[in-house]
């Protein structure tokens, strides 16, 4: 089977709960597909994120790698920026891309602030589990 | 009646007790093998005398909330009193395969993989207690971890004050500079926990950060 790569627009996700969005974006990792959300999800979220993920954790599912690509470029000036903020706080951040890829599949994501390398792990070696 | 006021008074003693003995917690942050425990076990070693818990190459040595109580220290005349909490190492992924390549047999493999996964929840949990944080970091590694990024960006949330030390400066591949560029609005200190290196620079450190 090959990499399986699932797209999430942030419409998908931004009328749903902190803790339903958080477990819907765990539960796609958790089906070893790495999914790239539009947006990112609040630094709350995030956090609830690693928790969930570790509560999940067992002999089969061994967590996640996880990145945000956030570019950030708010151009004019101040009140443009609180603007923008504001909406951010009310309608969810939509700038950039978060990854979420399964420890199983992904081996690890390198991250610079513009740029992301993904290395997978060789899935095709894994020897069946007896 | 009588009863309220005596409640309401022994109530107040007991609330005066307590403010005047509590103390700020100071908690160590970070990714596994950082080398929090290290920076404590220096901290307890210059202060008390005596280390604060056992350190290990394998990742997750600390998998539970670790409290050392009372810690002052001094400089130039003045003190500084806290209470230490070196937590477990936080993650996003743990997988008891790679304990089983670091040595160890499957069963105690698969106890320490479910011990750190615990660890890491309780860690997240103690986020919100804490009134200052050192984040502490290996130098020689990619700062741009998710994980860090998170951590920050929730301490920035709950306006907890930050301190972050790039430790292992002692290895050629540290790379403090990267830190400082991956995390400019904080003051990063670089040491050497394990040698002692710079330790002074982060003592002063703490003072501007809770004094």
């Amino acid at each position: 089977m090959g990499l399986v790569l699932q797209f999430v627009p942030y419409s998908e996700i931004e009328e749903l709960g902190p803790a339903r969005r958080v477990n819907k974006l765990l539960d796609m990792a958790k089906q070893d597909k790495i999914v790239l959300l539009e947006g990112r999800l609040k630094k709350e979220e995030e956090k609830d994120l690693i928790e969930i993920t570790m509560e999940e954790i067992n002999n089969k599912f061994k967590g996640v790698e996880l990145a945000v690509i956030n570019p950030k470029k708010r151009e004019g000036g101040f009140f443009k920026g609180i603007k923008g903020a504001v909406i951010d706080r009310l309608l969810g951040d939509r700038q950039g891309f978060t990854i979420i890829g399964p420890a199983t599949v992904v081996k690890q994501i390198k991250k610079d602030p513009d740029k992301i390398e993904l290395f997978t792990k060789d899935i095709s070696k894994k020897k069946p589990k007896k | 009646m009588v009863v309220d006021l005596i409640k309401k008074f022994i109530n107040k003693v007991l609330r005066n007790i307590f403010k005047k003995k509590k103390q700020v917690k100071l908690g160590l942050y970070g990714p596994p093998n950082g080398g929090k425990t290290t920076l404590a076990n220096k901290i307890c070693q210059d202060w008390l005398g005596e280390d604060m818990g056992t350190v290990s190459n394998i990742a997750h040595e600390t998998r539970e909330i670790q409290i050392k109580e009372q810690v002052t220290i001094k400089s130039k005349g003045k003190e500084l009193g806290f209470n230490l909490v070196d937590t477990p190492g936080i993650a996003t992924k743990i997988d008891y395969e790679d304990f089983i390549k670091a040595g160890l047999k499957e069963k105690e493999a698969k106890e320490r993989a479910k011990e750190a996964t615990k660890g890491v929840i309780d860690a997240i949990k103690w986020l919100d207690d804490m009134d200052a944080v050192i984040i502490v970091l290996d130098a020689t590694k990619d700062p741009y971890s998710q994980v860090n990024i998170t951590i920050i960006g929730n301490l920035q949330a709950r306006d907890i004050p930050v301190l972050i030390v790039a430790n292992k400066i002692d290895l050629k591949k540290a790379r403090i500079k990267k830190i400082q560029a991956a995390f400019p609005q904080y003051n990063v200190i670089g040491i050497s926990a394990k040698y002692g290196d710079n330790v002074d620079k982060f003592y002063e450190g703490l003072f501007a950060l809770m004094g």
